[in-house]
C-alpha cells in the first residue's frame, strides 16, 4: 500500500482530518482514565473483609428508656437470637466490618507509652464472635464465656484478654512472637494477646490501616447495640424474617430502624460501597457512549469523503485498481489519522492522569490502560470506516465518465 | 429573509436525516450529561442561608495540648463547653448560639405506634432567629428558658405530621425517655443545604426534628451525637463532657457589618490571649472567625467524586462538540454545489453564512431539548440513589435556561468554521468542475 498518495489527499482535507484525529485523541484520554477509575472502584467494591459473609445478618438496635443497666437486656436478646431455629451463632457488638461507624484507638507496647500507637478498630464480642464472623484463627485460642467483662460508658475498654489481627501482630512484634505478649489499649491497663486471626477489616472503607482490628470479650453497657447472627445455609431468609418478631416479642421498648434495622451482609456491603459502585457504572456508561459517538462521527465523515470522491474512485477503478485497492485505501487512510490521534491521545491521557493525581488524590494511570485504549481506538476506527470503505469499493468504473 | 433561511435549513436537515439525528444526539448527550453533573455540583455547593451566610460566623480557638502542634493546621471547627459558655454569655454578637447534635426516642401516646428515634439538636435560644427558621405554629424559646433548663421543645414539620397529623401541637407534650417535653413551636419544612451548622452529624442530611435547650439536654442526659476531639487527659466520657478537654460543641454568631466583625475578632483574640495568660491554653493564642461559605469550602463538603464527574462530563461534551464540528463540516461541504449556485445567482457570502448558521442553530435548539430530556432522566436516576444528597438533585430554572443557551451557543460555535469554509468555496470553480 502506498502511503504517499494518501497523505497528499489528506492535505486537501485538513479540517476533517484534524477533527477526527482530535476526537480520537480526546476519546482515548477520557476512556482510558475512566476505565482506570472503574477498575479501581471495582477493586474496592470487591475488597474482602476476612469474614465469611454469606449467611450473616446484622441487626441495629436501640433500647428506649433509661434503665440503670442495659447488660441484662442485651444478654436476654442474644439468648433469644441464639434460640431462633436456623441460627448457628449470634453475639452483641459495637461494630463490624463495613458498618461505617465504630471505635478506634492506638495500641501501645509500654504501660505509659505517650507516642501515637498502632491504630486499631475495636470490636466487642464474646466466645461466639469468631464463629459468627467466620474468620480464621491462625494462632492461640478463642475467648471463653467466663472472660467476657462488662464495660461502662465512661470506661475505656481494656479487658485482660484480646484477639488481634495478623496485621497488628506483624506490626507490633515483627519477630513473629506476638502471641501471649502484653499490649496497652489504655494507660497502665495490660491486655494479653490470646489469639491471632488471619484477616478482619475495620468498619470504615476509607481508613489507612484496613486490617488493624482488635476483638475484645466485652459487653458494653449502652442502649445502642448491634447483633450479628450467623444462620445455617439456606435458612437466612427465614431467620431474617423471624428476627424482628423475636426481638419485639422479648421486649417492645426498642427501635430497629426501618431502613437499616435488619440487614443481610449483602445489604451491608452494597450500602458501604454504594458511591463507588455508582461511580463505576457512570464511568462505564460514559465510556460506552463516548466510543459510540466517536465511531458514529468517523462513519459520518468517511461517508462524506467517499461521496465526495466517487469520481476519483471511478477513475482509479477504470485505470485498473481492484476493489480491494480502494477498500484498503480508505482503511489505511483512517489508520493513519487514528494513529496521529492516538499519539496525541496518549499525551493527553498521561496529562489528564497527572492532573487528576494532583487534584483528586488518585493513583497514576497504569500504562496497560493506555495500551488497551490505543488498541481499542485503532480497532474502533477500522471498524467504523469499514462500511463506508466497502461502499467506496463498490463504486463502478463507469462513474469516471459521468458528470454530477 | 430569516423565514427563508429557516425553510432552507429545515429542508436540508430533512434531506440528510441520519447525519442531523447524529448531530442532535451528540449535542443532547453532551449537554445532558454536563447539566446533570453541574446541577448536582450546583445543589451541593449551594448557599444554605442565601443572603445571610456572609454575616454568620463560627468563632474558632485553639485550646488543644502541645502534642502534634502544627501552626499550619486548621483550628478546630468546634469549641469546648467552657469556651462555648464563656463566649455565649459574653453576648458580644447580635445573636449567638451554642449547640450539639443528638438523638431522642419518641414514645407516642398511641400504644399501637412503636417508639422511634429522631435526630435532635440541643441548642441555645438564638438558633432560630439567627438561622431564620420558619415557624408554622408557636415560636422559639427565650434565653430565660435556657437558664431555667425548661422542659420544652420545638419540633419539625415532619414529626408534627407523624405525631399530631399536622395540627397545631403547641402546648402538647412529647415523651422522650420518660421525660416530658412541652412543645412551644412547630417549624415549617426546613432544610438548609448543606447541613452547615454541624458537619459532623451529616453533610447533606435533613435538619433535626426535635430542638431542645442545650442546658436542658445536659440536665436530662439526652443522648448526644457528633464529632468529639479530645487531647491530653480528655476522654469522651458522657458524664463529664462539661469539664473534659474536648471540643464537641458548635458555636455560631451573627455579626451585622464589617465593624461588628472587626470588633468581635478583637474580642475573640483578646479572649484567646486571656486563656493563654491564665494557663488554660497550652498553645500560643490563635483565634479565627470563619463565615459559613468559607467553612464549607475548608471542610471539603462537596465530595470530590462530584467534581470529578463534572470534569468528566465536560470532557465528554468536548468530544461531542468536536464530533458535531466534523459532521457539520461534512454536511456543509456536501452542499458545495448548492452554495455555489446561490452565490452565482447573487447571494452574498454573508447571507450564505447566515443561512448555514441558521441550520446550526436549529440543531442546537433540538440538541438543547434532547439535552433537557437526558438531564431530567439523569437526575431522576440520581434521585433513586439512597444517599441523603441524592434527593436534592432537581433542575432549577437557571440550569434549565442555561441548558438551552449553552446548547445553542455550542451548536453555533460548532457551525462557524464549517460555514465559513463552505461560503469561501469559489463558485465558478465548483460549478465548472461539476
Amino acid at each position: 500500500m502506498q502511503i504517499k498518495p494518501i497523505l497528499a489527499a489528506l492535505r486537501r482535507h485538513k479540517a476533517g482530518t484534524i477533527l477526527i484525529a482530535l476526537q480520537i485523541a480526546l476519546t482515548l484520554a477520557i476512556v482510558c482514565n475512566a476505565l482506570f477509575i472503574v477498575h479501581e472502584r471495582v477493586d474496592r467494591v470487591n475488597r474482602p473483609t476476612g469474614m465469611d459473609e454469606s449467611n450473616v445478618i446484622a441487626v441495629q438496635n436501640r433500647y428506649v428508656g433509661s434503665p440503670p443497666n442495659f447488660v441484662p437486656l442485651v444478654k436476654t436478646d442474644v439468648q433469644a437470637l441464639r434460640s431462633i431455629p436456623g441460627v448457628e451463632s449470634a453475639y452483641a457488638t459495637n461494630s463490624y466490618p463495613l458498618r461505617q461507624g465504630g471505635w478506634s484507638t492506638g495500641i501501645q507496647t509500654k504501660p505509659d507509652g505517650t507516642k501515637d500507637g498502632v491504630p486499631t478498630a475495636l470490636y466487642f464480642g464474646d466466645e461466639q464472635t469468631l464463629k459468627t464472623l467466620g474468620v480464621r484463627l491462625i494462632a492461640g485460642r478463642n475467648f471463653n464465656a467466663g472472660e467476657v467483662v462488662t464495660v461502662q460508658p465512661q470506661q475505656t475498654p481494656s479487658p485482660p484478654q484480646v484477639i488481634v489481627t495478623k496485621a497488628i501482630v506483624d506490626k507490633l512484634f515483627p519477630n513473629g512472637d506476638g502471641l501471649g505478649k502484653t499490649i496497652y489499649l489504655s494507660k497502665g491497663k495490660p491486655s494479653t494477646i490470646i489469639g491471632v486471626v488471619e484477616k478482619l477489616t475495620v468498619p470504615w472503607t476509607d481508613f489507612d490501616h484496613l486490617d488493624n482490628v482488635t476483638i475484645m470479650p466485652v459487653i458494653f453497657n449502652s442502649g445502642y447495640q448491634h447483633f450479628l447472627v450467623r444462620t445455617r445455609p439456606g435458612e437466612q431468609d427465614a431467620v431474617f424474617k423471624a428476627i424482628p418478631k423475636t426481638l419485639y416479642g422479648v421486649n417492645r421498648m426498642r427501635v430497629l430502624p426501618e431502613k437499616y434495622g435488619v440487614r443481610t451482609y449483602d445489604m451491608v456491603r452494597s450500602r458501604a460501597y454504594e458511591a463507588d459502585r455508582g461511580m463505576a457504572i457512570l464511568m462505564s456508561v460514559v465510556c460506552g457512549v463516548l466510543l459510540a459517538i466517536t465511531a458514529a462521527g468517523i462513519v459520518g465523515l468517511s461517508s462524506f469523503w467517499v461521496g465526495q470522491r466517487r469520481k476519483q474512485i471511478g477513475v482509479r477503478r477504470a485505470l485498473g485498481a481492484r476493489r480491494s485497492d480502494i477498500l484498503s485505501y480508505f482503511m489505511t487512510e483512517n489508520f493513519l489519522i487514528a494513529l496521529a490521534g492516538v499519539v496525541l491521545g496518549v499525551v493527553l491521557a498521561v496529562g489528564l492522569s497527572q492532573w487528576m493525581f494532583t487534584h483528586f488524590e488518585m493513583k497514576r494511570l497504569s500504562f496497560t490502560y493506555v495500551l488497551v485504549g490505543v488498541v481499542v481506538l485503532l480497532g474502533l476506527g477500522q471498524a467504523a470506516v469499514f462500511a463506508p470503505a466497502l461502499r467506496a469499493s463498490k463504486v463502478s468504473p463507469v462513474e469516471a465518465t459521468r458528470s454530477v | 429573509m430569516f423565514a427563508y433561511y429557516l425553510e432552507l435549513a429545515l429542508r436540508s436537515l430533512r434531506r440528510s436525516g441520519a447525519l442531523t439525528a447524529l448531530m442532535i444526539l451528540a449535542i443532547a448527550l453532551g449537554i445532558g450529561a454536563s447539566m446533570t453533573t453541574l446541577t448536582v455540583l450546583h445543589v451541593l455547593s449551594g448557599d444554605p442561608l442565601p443572603g445571610r451566610s456572609g454575616s454568620i460566623f463560627t468563632p474558632r480557638l485553639d485550646p488543644r495540648g502541645m502534642r502534634d502542634f502544627d501552626l499550619s493546621e486548621n483550628l478546630p471547627a468546634q469549641v469546648t463547653w467552657t469556651d462555648g459558655m464563656n463566649l455565649l454569655n459574653a453576648r458580644r454578637a447580635r445573636r449567638q448560639a451554642l449547640m450539639t447534635g443528638g438523638a431522642v426516642p419518641i414514645q407516642p401516646d398511641d400504644p399501637s405506634i412503636d417508639p422511634f428515634f429522631v435526630s435532635a439538636r440541643y441548642t441555645s435560644a438564638d438558633f432560630f432567629g439567627m438561622f431564620d427558621t420558619p415557624f408554622r405554629y408557636g415560636q422559639a424559646w427565650s434565653a430565660t428558658e435556657d437558664e431555667q433548663r425548661a422542659h420544652i421543645a420545638v419540633i419539625g414539620a415532619e414529626l408534627n405530621d407523624r405525631l399530631f397529623h399536622g395540627e397545631n401541637s403547641v402546648g402538647r407534650t412529647i415523651h422522650a425517655n420518660g421525660a416530658d417535653l412541652r412543645i412551644v413551636g412547630v417549624l415549617k419544612p426546613w432544610r438548609p443545604v448543606p447541613h452547615f451548622y454541624d458537619l459532623n452529624t451529616t453533610n447533606y442530611g435533613a435538619a433535626e426534628q426535635v430542638f431542645v435547650p442545650l442546658t436542658t439536654s445536659r440536665a436530662m442526659r439526652l443522648t448526644r451525637n457528633g464529632g468529639v476531639e479530645c487531647w491530653g487527659e480528655g476522654s469522651s466520657d458522657e458524664e463529664h463532657m462539661e469539664a473534659a478537654s474536648c471540643v464537641w460543641l458548635q458555636l455560631w454568631v451573627e455579626l451585622g457589618d464589617a465593624a461588628a466583625v472587626a470588633s468581635y475578632r478583637t474580642f475573640l483574640e483578646g479572649y484567646a490571649r486571656e486563656q493563654v495568660a491564665s494557663g488554660r491554653y497550652d498553645r500560643p493564642a490563635r483565634a479565627e472567625l470563619t463565615d459559613v461559605m468559607r467553612l464549607l469550602d475548608e471542610q471539603r463538603v462537596v465530595p470530590s467524586d462530584v467534581r470529578l464527574q463534572v470534569w468528566l462530563s465536560l470532557g465528554f461534551f468536548a468530544v461531542c462538540l468536536v464530533n458535531t464540528v466534523g459532521l457539520m463540516l461534512a454536511k456543509f461541504m456536501r452542499r458545495a454545489g448548492e452554495v455555489s449556485v446561490r452565490r452565482a445567482l447573487g447571494a452574498s457570502r454573508r447571507s450564505v453564512f447566515t443561512q448555514l448558521l441558521t441550520e446550526a442553530g436549529i440543531v442546537g435548539l433540538a440538541g438543547g431539548l434532547g439535552g433537557l430530556a437526558v438531564a431530567l432522566l439523569g437526575l431522576a436516576i440520581l434521585r433513586m440513589q439512597p444517599s441523603p444528597a441524592a434527593e436534592l438533585a432537581h433542575l432549577d430554572p437557571t440550569m434549565l435556561a442555561a441548558t438551552f443557551l449553552v446548547s445553542l451557543l455550542a451548536a453555533l460555535a460548532a457551525g462557524v468554521v464549517p460555514a465559513w469554509r463552505a461560503c469561501r468555496i469559489p463558485p465558478a470553480l465548483q460549478l465548472k468542475s461539476q
